[in-house]
């Protein structure tokens, strides 16, 4: 096998591997909703933990992240990013409790 | 003795602009990540409506009573493997070969229409049970939320269509390279951002 058959082979694996793994991560939650198995609490946060876990798998699987040679400029976009994200959505839940 | 020096400079140009062309084409891809990323706020500010609003039901129908869960595991189950078949499309480029690209441009963008019909069946079955946008504070933040992520999805499609156009007829060049690897990004990222419509909407509103 040429160098780049190799990489190529090595580049499906990824996608398999990335794929597999959000299958799972999404019929943990399913069947963890479906069946009510955690009481309400544990439930919102294992699901949630599951939704992250994912995003992760398909950044690092999917995206193609450490091909590009400014994959260091990226990840600090994506953290400010994903910063944000977190303090819009988490604050407003938060601040709704009051 | 000068031709051997004459020669070596030029490989050493060659590889120069080799390099050039490979920088330009990262910060392009950086520069379509940052767009991803606003993408990601803006969509950050539309879950943050919808978890201050989704118990405001204005004595209307909840999540409970109106998500199918059959229709939102199938739209779920559809955008994953497009977003996995989208995947293949890119190793169809590594191989030079715009067949195998084409074909997993088409699938993907088959799946896609097939996620957007059975949303917009979700969407007229809820409008004609009485569920629509001006019934709730809830279910205004849901179809703006799920609708914007809907027009994406619809944008992407006809941005797929329209790389498919330009590899058939121009074939694998660099510019159809890059192009191809923007739009499976963007796709990609669709997939994300339904990961936690699928969690934060359709999971915890059947709860």
């Amino acid at each position: 096998m040429s160098k780049e058959n190799q990489e190529i082979q090595k580049d499906f694996n990824a996608y398999v591997i990335g794929f597999s793994l959000s299958i799972i991560l999404t019929i943990i939650p399913l069947v963890l909703v479906l069946y009510g198995m955690l009481d309400k609490t544990m439930l919102i946060i294992a699901i949630l933990l599951a939704a992250s876990l994912q995003f992760l798998v398909q950044i690092y699987y999917f995206m193609h992240l450490k091909e590009n040679k400014n994959r260091g400029y990226i990840l600090i976009t994506l953290a400010v990013g994903i910063i944000i994200a977190v303090t819009v959505v988490g604050g407003s839940a938060w601040v709704m409790n009051f | 003795m000068e031709y051997a020096s004459k020669n070596k400079i030029k490989h050493i140009e060659d590889e120069h602009d080799h390099d050039h062309e490979h920088d330009e084409s990262s910060i392009k891809t950086f520069g379509f990540w940052v767009f991803l990323i606003t993408d990601l706020i803006l969509f950050a500010t539309l879950f943050a409506t919808y978890t201050v609003l989704r118990t405001r039901y204005n004595g209307g129908p909840t999540g409970e009573e109106l998500f199918e869960i059959p229709i939102f595991v199938a739209e779920t189950f559809i955008l994953l493997t497009s977003s996995f078949t989208s995947g293949l499309a890119t190793l169809g480029l590594k191989r030079k070969n715009p067949k195998i690209v084409i074909g997993w441009l088409i699938v993907t963008a088959i799946l896609g229409l097939a996620f957007i019909g059975l949303e917009i069946t979700e969407f007229t079955t809820l409008v004609e049970e009485g569920a629509a946008i001006s019934t709730s504070a809830f279910l205004s933040a849901f179809y703006v939320l799920v609708g914007t992520h809907g027009i994406h999805v619809s944008a992407g499609i006809i941005w797929m269509a329209s790389t498919i156009i330009q590899i058939a007829r121009y074939g694998i060049t660099k510019d159809t390279e890059h192009k191809t690897y923007i739009v499976t990004l963007y796709w990609h990222f669709l997939d994300v951002v339904w990961i936690f419509i699928f969690t934060v909407v359709y999971l915890i509103g059947v709860m």
